[in-house]
């Protein structure tokens, strides 16, 4: 079955450094799929694009058009590649504020791949301190390998950019790994089988 | 169909004037408001319950039975009464009490509460929401129908051998709504009993509505009280009007943009693009209500909130006037025209004695 990746990126520069990682390490997944034997499709949010309905979202307390639209397709996500870059020594607002949003049990499970970008490599522990506990409150599955992309990676020649590629090729493969052997039914409906009232009363047979 | 207002009861500072009413002043209203409301011809006044500032309605019970004393023929709802935090004797008492004193001129709706620290004022926590829901309402309903009742639960002191006085009026107590806006607990918990289901949708999309309501009509079938259209549902509803739309845009606006809730987020454009917020024409209201059935199916009772976000006491009462004035009518045709025969209206304390009494004989 055909694997669906979601990338979110949090990146706000055009282009942006933090949307170039996701889309690489979104490449290196769907490679390692396919020698798997498994097709995919990779899909992008950018948080960008929602930054006003995310706002609006915390007021009112319902996501709306195409944040909800983003909502329901992290939801059903195959896997997930989560994406952002470093402000005042962690995570983005912006970025916080999206999963803060997401609904509790939709990621349940999921197989996600951490990665952030920053100025400096002194930033990289972000992935395990911010980010990661971040993804097990939300009962995800992180992949061991977390990539981070400092300023010096990018424009790196030889052993120290040939050590980017290969973070993002071994995180791209654990990634694969993890959703291979999972299929996502999607997150339950919790108006399609209430608990019966006899059961809520404790009467119950 | 019967139309209506809620009120919340807030205090609110006009964002126009700078001006917030007191406490008396804002009590006042409430009482000019509900007399208003009858003598436009509107059906339902109900008014929230707060036991915290900026709110002034601790007590509906009192000002229920005030206001029932200077009008004839609107019904007495509240919106909600807090099944959690009140003692479920203390609320058989009171509502009783309201029943004998109106005439049958009442009912209720149950809500949790959604104020967090209100539930350690009344001995209780925030997190036995749903089991306080569920029991203490169990155990009003046995209140109001066993004239002796022996109980024993999680939530209160046990009762033994005890009478719940009065009891109700003619023997039939005051029907029961639930409130609820996202819990599937407290739509299963209204089908299950058969009592009516209201969704106060103010502040959410459409599409969050209609799954509520449908999970109760499934569920109000499964439990044999009728069929899932026969369900008793009641929607929440929010509008400003004048007679030019860009006039009802301008006066508004200022109180949307600070409203308590959703001031400062959206703009009002998108609020009421995505709530049933309809700020326009009377026409306009009309017609966005009208579409409301197609959505929900044919529903039994239509509250609007029209007092809230610092409005001057003159301006909801030259909205009331509009409202029941030009808008209800047209409603009601427009309801009673679509309505299936075998769709029933709202139980009215005099229909349910009209039911028990056919039942009997």
């Amino acid at each position: 079955m055909r694997r669906r990746i979601v990338v979110v990126s949090a990146g706000l520069g055009q282009p942006s450094s933090t949307r170039l990682l996701g889309d690489l390490l979104a490449t290196a997944a769907g490679d390692a799929l396919l020698e798997e034997g498994l097709e995919s499709g990779t899909e992008v949010i950018e948080l960008r694009e929602h930054a006003h309905d995310l706002a609006d979202t915390l007021l009112t307390g319902f996501a709306t058009g195409g944040l909800r639209e983003a909502l329901d397709r992290l939801a059903t996500a195959d896997a997930v590649i989560a994406v952002t870059p470093v402000y005042q020594g962690s995570y983005s607002g912006l970025f916080k504020t999206f999963f803060d949003v997401v609904d509790r049990e939709a990621l349940r499970g999921t197989p996600v791949l951490l990665a952030a970008t920053g100025g400096t490599a002194r930033h990289s522990l972000v992935l395990e301190y911010a980010m990661r506990p971040l993804f097990a409150h939300l009962g995800a599955s992180p992949a061991g390998t977390a990539v981070f992309a400092a300023s010096e990676d990018w424009g790196a020649a030889g052993a120290a950019g040939q050590g980017l590629t290969a973070r993002i090729q071994r995180a791209g493969t654990e990634l694969a790994r993890l959703a291979a052997g999972r299929v996502n039914e999607g997150p339950r409906d919790p108006f399609a089988d209430p608990v019966p009232l006899e059961q809520l009363l404790g009467t119950d047979r | 169909m019967q139309f209506g207002i809620f009120t919340v009861g807030d205090v609110t500072t006009d964002p126009t004037t700078g001006r917030a009413p007191s406490e008396h002043e804002r009590i006042k209203a409430t009482v000019a408001i509900a007399r208003k409301a009858e003598e436009v011809g509107l059906d339902v006044f109900a008014t929230g319950e707060h036991h915290n500032p900026p709110f002034v309605p601790s007590s509906p019970t009192t000002t229920l039975a005030y206001i029932a004393a200077q009008t004839e023929r609107i019904i007495l709802s509240t919106s909600t009464t807090l099944i959690t935090t009140n003692d479920p004797v203390k609320i058989a008492e009171d509502y009783a009490t309201l029943q004998h004193l109106t005439d049958g001129r009442m009912d209720l709706m149950m809500g949790r509460g959604n104020t967090g620290p209100v539930y350690p004022w009344f001995g209780k926590d925030i997190r036995d929401g749903i089991p306080l829901a569920v029991e203490n309402y169990a155990l009003l309903r046995r209140l109001w129908t066993e004239d002796v009742v022996t109980w024993q639960g999680k939530h209160r002191t046990p009762l033994q051998g005890f009478t719940s006085t009065p009891r109700p009026l003619d023997g039939i107590p005051p029907f029961v709504w639930h409130g609820s806006i996202r819990s599937p607990e407290i739509a299963e918990q209204a089908a299950y009993y058969g009592d009516g289901f209201f969704h106060n949708n103010i502040f959410w999309p459409m599409s969050h509505t209609k799954q509520m309501v449908q999970l109760y009509r499934r569920r109000f079938e499964h439990y044999g009280h009728g069929s899932a259209d026969q369900a008793v549902v009641g929607l929440g509803g929010q509008v400003f009007m004048r007679p030019n739309s860009q006039d009802a845009v301008r006066e508004f606006r200022p109180y949307f943009d600070n409203a308590p809730v959703y001031g400062h987020g959206p703009s009002l454009e998108d609020f009421s693009r995505e709530t049933p917020l309809t700020v326009g024409s009377p026409q306009q209201v009309i017609e966005r209500y009208a579409a409301m059935s197609d959505d929900v199916g044919h529903y039994q009772r239509q509250l609007f909130l029209m007092d809230h976000a610092g409005l001057p006491l003159g301006t909801v009462l030259e909205q009331l006037e509009i409202l029941g004035g030009e808008v209800v009518p047209e409603l009601r045709r427009i309801a009673a025209a679509r309505k299936p025969a075998h769709v029933p209206d709202a139980p009215t304390h005099a229909s349910r004695l009209a039911g028990s009494r056919e039942a009997v004989g």
